[in-house]
């Protein structure tokens, strides 16, 4: 691009709040009671990494799998594409990066170190922080229930508790490689949301560091 | 009647009357906007037009996209003619064809449309791609969005025109960007527009390309006068000037077109909205008292001293 640094976030930004928000309601009511459903996967997933073991750590990289397919597929390219055509882009990458997860879960027989401190308590924040309080975020900042963004639903929520999963993957190469897309997705959504002036840009800017830190933790005392 | 006779037809009409074309809908009489010529045609049209950068993009919104198309009632009404928009603004292309559709076949519509696309190979199915959305016969003008691959592009627009599928040809820019690269092109190509970036506290525009269009007969269409909300955000509750009044404005966002439609050089300034009031407002900006020289500069130095 000629004179680069005469962009600003701001012109990249397509949309306006306003729009952002309604489709995210309107998302949500299209797939109502999915949520639930989505809700309850998210808390399983947080209890199948605190119990630890194999068979566990298999089923928890599915489940972020999931999440990444479904949101990628169901909001990613079936709605928020139609206002912004990054999103277009993103749709086939969640999908691609969800088929990492459940192939890893599908492969690997003890994929998750899930117990090793600080790294496992600083994912397990992490997933919390993605899957309990960004659900939260909306109705705390006076927005009504049908914006809450749960992950497995949608693309935001869903990146972080992949990013809390792929930080307690066992093997370094695989873990930054199932990091890659979510990582990327959360850089890109939190300088949306920060354009967009929405305050849920604060929680994914925390879900990265957080996720920095396990994985710096985890390169300062090894996974063994 | 062959269309360029009936354009010249229907432009002529609204250079008497733009209000009167809209039919009963007009019957309120909107006080008539400020008609410019388009040197390489002396076609008149209308000094304000529409923008669509994310105002339109809505997406499947389905009351949004009500909201657009009343917007575009609105301005019809009011007699306004040119609606610009471009590959690059997510939905709006299709917002407006939703809008045309649902307002009826609108004859004194000004379609402005651009080419953005790296390769020029992808050009022409790009622009059947835009043609499609809009659902018209074809455009009134072609763009080069931000000078993307100019040559390959201008090559597929100069085309077309030879056959009569686009009636203007012409390039875009924004925010002072690639203005030296501008420049050349105003000069060696036989462009009939050029769109850029000028308003009271931008006006690099003033030093070289708006002299140069003028000279070379090349029409000037005006985006970002209000820095994309920027200016008519920070001047809101801002008390206007004493000399508003004399110029018929009642808010910054008037004062600001009839600064921008005033000059020479422009032809058409495009500012986008979501309102039906502010698009009325917009229209009538220009329908009113314009500002000779001397008032222009105090235009800008009123805004530049907020
Ligand atoms: N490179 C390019 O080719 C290029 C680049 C930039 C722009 N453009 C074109 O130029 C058009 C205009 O530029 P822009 O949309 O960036 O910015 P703009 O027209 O300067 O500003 C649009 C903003 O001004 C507000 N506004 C409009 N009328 C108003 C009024 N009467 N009072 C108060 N506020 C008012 C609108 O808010 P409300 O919705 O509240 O009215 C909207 O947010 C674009 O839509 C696009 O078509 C082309």
């Amino acid at each position: 691009m000629s004179e680069w640094w005469t962009y600003r976030p701001s012109d990249f930004l397509l949309f306006s709040p306003r729009v952002y928000e309604r489709l995210i309601e309107s998302h949500n009511a299209g797939v109502w009671p999915w949520q639930l459903a989505a809700l309850a996967a998210g808390l399983v997933l947080i209890g199948l990494v605190r119990r630890g073991g194999p068979q566990s750590g298999r089923a928890a990289l599915a489940l972020a799998g999931a999440g990444l397919a479904m949101s990628g597929w169901g909001f990613l390219w079936s709605r928020y594409a139609g206002i912004n055509w990054a999103a277009a882009y993103a749709a086939p990458a969640f999908l691609t990066a969800g088929a990492g997860f459940a192939a890893v879960a599908a492969l690997l027989n003890a994929p998750l170190r899930p117990t090793v401190r600080p790294a496992g308590a600083l994912a397990a924040v992490l997933l919390a922080l993605a899957v309990i309080a960004y659900p939260l975020a909306a109705p705390s900042l006076g927005k009504p229930w049908s914006a809450a963004e749960i992950a497995g639903v949608m693309p935001d929520p869903s990146a972080l508790a992949a990013l809390g999963v792929a930080a307690l993957v066992r093997r370094p190469f695989l873990a930054a490689a199932l990091a890659a897309v979510p990582a990327l997705w959360s850089l890109y959504a939190a300088m949306t949301l920060f354009t967009l002036g929405a305050p849920e840009a604060w929680l994914i800017a925390a879900g990265l560091a957080l996720f920095v830190a396990a994985v710096t933790a985890r390169a300062v005392q090894p996974y063994r | 009647m062959p269309e360029i006779d009936r354009r010249a037809v229907v432009a002529g009409m609204a250079a008497l009357g733009a209000a009167g074309l809209v039919g009963a809908a007009g019957a309120q009489q909107a006080p008539k906007p400020l008609m410019k010529t388009i040197p390489s045609s002396g076609e008149a049209i209308p000094a304000v037009g529409l923008g669509t950068w994310i105002t339109f993009n809505v997406g499947e919104d389905q009351a949004l996209r009500d909201e657009s198309a009343e917007v575009m009632r609105a301005f019809f009404e009011a007699g306004g003619r040119m609606i610009d928009s471009s590959p690059m603004y997510g939905s709006a292309q299709a917002v407006v064809g939703h809008g045309l559709k649902k307002l009826g076949s609108q004859q004194a519509l000004f379609s402005a449309e651009k080419v953005w696309i790296s390769s020029g190979r992808d050009g022409p199915g790009q622009i059947e791609q835009t043609r499609r959305f809009w659902g018209v016969p074809r455009f009134d003008l072609l763009q080069v969005h931000n000078l993307l691959a100019f040559d390959s592009h201008f090559e597929t627009l100069e085309a077309m025109k030879a056959e009569g599928k686009v009636r203007y040809v012409g390039v875009t820019t924004s925010e002072g960007r690639r203005h030296g690269d501008l420049e050349k092109l105003l000069a060696t190509r036989k462009l009939d527009f050029v769109q850029l970036t000028y308003n009271p506290v931008d006006r690099e525009a003033e030093q070289r390309l708006l002299p140069l269009a003028r000279e070379r007969g090349i029409a000037v269409i005006v985006n970002r006068p209000f820095r994309q909300g920027d200016l008519t955000e920070e001047l809101e509750g801002e008390k206007l000037p004493d000399f508003a009044g004399e110029l018929g404005a009642t808010s910054w966002a008037q004062l600001i077109l009839k600064f921008v439609a005033s000059h020479p050089a422009v032809t058409c300034a495009i500012p986008a909205t979501t309102s039906v009031s502010h698009v009325r407002e917009n229209l009538a900006a220009v329908s009113g008292p314009m500002p000779d020289e001397a008032m222009r500069e105090r235009i800008a130095k009123a805004l530049t001293e907020i």
